[in-house]
């Protein structure tokens, strides 16, 4: 023990070891008040994790080569020991990724975590999810699947829109070839294990230091620093270690209890988490009769569809489906209400939160289902509810009726 | 650090020159990384002509040959076929082919070297996807009777009749395009080489 001490010693004498440890867990103040949404922020991280741990694995089998790559991910499935766990847990994890990340996108909308002083946690967020998105789109090509490769030549093809002869050699940019070929197959392999992995590895621990250098914000939106003891800690604060990181291991074994059951029982999740013409290998011949993007992008992907050709150029659509994403960057701007938190607006917030959500799942349905007829009406309506949600937000934030805001965390 | 003495005119000089000539450093340095993305060498030399032997086509059906690793379509239209192209020209969106999506030997609403013989890039001008070969005449889910037979992209829905021609209001802006390619006897059609080219 008195060893130990003493080599704690020396290391902090060279490093910030327990200054750290302090800053960051033992002494980091967190609300008392955390709820059920609070959970997903360490269950981001943990299946962050995860990715990184089963994808080291699946790179010591897979081949990234357009003649072998479906074949070795079959073998890794059929006779690499444990193989076929490995891989759905890396691709049934991406899935189970981007619910924990809705999820806690969802959380900061409802409680005004990217109000003042928390922007900046929010565009690192932002940045985490678009690289993330990145990511999940390189890494689905690499199976070379059927819809790994249609997939890929929609999205690519996407670039190739930009007007002003610009658009052709991006796309030939991107893919190294004319069309997806094995350059494509290689690069997107490199960036789906090492570029994008350390940006997003970057902008996680940028995301947490904004967090601990403002503190985090709660269920009420109240800020705790506002009251302390003597010592300067806040009365309604709780070092993160042990309250927080006991709590949160209890939701993660909870959360792991249902991703187990998904991994052993329906790891493609009925088509929804690994599509069935994925099981054809790559036929750049023949495109399948209904391709779709998996689930993740399909909001998205129904905005783009809802925007018809305007001049002969599928260009606008693609620019609406990028102002989807960046409008979201721009809520800590657009969100005028004096009050954070979802308990002390107005109905009007309520409503629209409501509305939004509920267009945001229809849209992600929609993506799933063939463009036309009654379903491109569909599309068009809750693409407007959806960019509704943003641009009318500074104006409804505004004359929304608040409730005053407690002094003090509620016991809720 | 002292600040006597110090020239800031000086200072303010070598900051700025340093920032200018590593801002230059990088930006020369990013063009052997940018270009290394390109297609390169053997991507831009894989595009041999391709021999395709058309003898065994029957009327009415489709093969399809890969050139440059993109699916070319060769169809043989029957009589019918070739007559309706023109009553469908008030639906489409480039009825005679006037956007150079074509060789010059293959232009105005049969877009063939010979007519019977339909030669065209299986990607939809959209976002790229092969559509489906849909030759019944008359299909329920394409528009009943006014359908003479075509394409149809399972992606977002485009449609096109047997010349390639795009339907008006179609997601596809432009017709498909029509590869180079000549007749090299009767029944041997080489993609990739125009025609009158040695």
């Amino acid at each position: 023990m008195k060893m130990l001490t003493a080599l704690l010693g020396w290391i902090d004498a060279r490093f910030p070891l327990t200054k750290m440890w302090k800053e960051h867990l033992s002494e980091y103040y967190a609300p008392k008040n955390f709820n059920f949404w609070y959970f997903f922020g360490s269950i981001a991280l943990l299946m962050l994790v995860m990715q990184i741990i089963t994808g080291i694995f699946l790179t010591m089998n897979y081949k990234p080569d357009a003649e072998l790559a479906f074949a070795s991910v079959e073998y890794i499935m059929r006779d690499v020991e444990w193989g076929w766990l490995i891989r759905y847990l890396h691709s049934t994890g991406a899935s189970a990724f981007f619910i924990v990340i809705y999820l806690h996108m969802f959380r900061g909308l409802m409680y005004g975590s990217y109000q003042k002083p928390r922007e900046l946690i929010w565009l690192f967020g932002m940045l985490i999810y678009v690289a993330l998105m990145a990511e999940a789109f390189m890494g689905y090509l690499l199976p070379w699947g059927q819809m790994s490769y249609w997939g890929a030549q929609v999205i690519i093809s996407l670039f190739g829109t930009i007007p002003f002869g610009i658009g052709e050699p991006v796309s030939a940019w991107i893919r190294g070839d004319f069309v997806i070929a094995d350059a494509t197959l290689n690069r997107f392999f490199a960036f789906h294990v090492i570029a994008v992995p350390m940006i997003l590895l970057m902008l996680v621990v940028a995301h947490i230091l904004a967090l601990h250098e403002v503190g985090s914000n709660n269920p009420d939106g109240i800020d705790i620093k506002k009251h302390k003891d003597e010592n300067g800690i806040p009365l309604d604060g709780i070092p993160f270690h042990p309250y927080y990181s006991v709590k949160d291991i209890v939701g993660i074994i909870v959360f792991l209890i249902f991703f187990a059951v998904v991994i052993f029982f329906i790891p493609d999740l009925w088509g929804w988490f690994l599509e069935k013409d994925n099981f054809i290998p790559a036929d750049p011949l023949k495109t399948p009769e209904h391709i779709v993007p998996l689930w993740y992008f399909t909001p998205f992907y129904a905005i783009l569809r809802a925007v018809p050709p305007i001049f002969g150029s599928q260009f606008p659509g693609v620019l609406a489906m990028a102002m989807a994403i960046v409008v979201l960057f721009l809520v800590p701007w657009l969100d005028r209400s004096p009050v954070r938190s979802i308990r002390y607006r107005g109905a009007i917030y309520k409503i629209a939160l409501a509305i939004f959500v509920i267009s945001f799942l229809f849209l992600g349905w929609l993506g799933t289902q063939p463009a036309g007829g009654v379903y491109l009406t569909l599309s068009r309506i809750f693409s407007v509810v959806y960019f509704g949600f943003f641009i009318l937000m500074p104006w409804y934030t505004m004359i929304d009726k608040t409730k005053p805001v407690p002094e003090r965390v509620t016991d809720k | 650090m002292s600040k006597e003495g110090v020239d800031l005119g000086k200072r303010r000089f070598l900051t700025a020159a340093t920032t200018v000539v590593g801002g230059v450093g990088v930006a020369v340095a990013l063009v052997p990384f940018i270009s290394y993305m390109m297609p390169s060498a053997r991507a831009r030399a894989a595009g041999a002509p391709v021999e395709v032997d058309i003898s065994k086509l029957e009327l009415g059906k489709k093969m399809t040959i890969g050139w440059r690793k993109k699916p070319v379509w060769v169809i043989r239209r029957t009589e019918t076929n070739l007559s309706d192209l023109e009553t469908l020209d008030p639906e489409m969106e480039d009825p005679l082919s006037e956007v150079p999506q074509q060789p010059s030997y293959t232009t105005g609403r049969i877009r063939a070297i010979k007519p019977e013989y339909m030669v065209v890039i299986g990607l939809c001008t959209h976002l790229g996807c092969s559509p489906t070969f849909r030759p019944d005449l008359g299909a329920h889910d394409l528009g009943g009777d006014a359908w003479k037979g075509g394409f149809f992209c399972p992606c977002h829905g485009s449609k096109f009749d047997l010349s390639g021609r795009v339907y008006a209001g179609a997601p596809a802006p432009t017709n498909l395009v029509v590869p180079p390619h000549k007749y090299l006897t009767d029944t041997v059609i080489i993609i990739g080489e125009d025609q009158g080219v040695a």
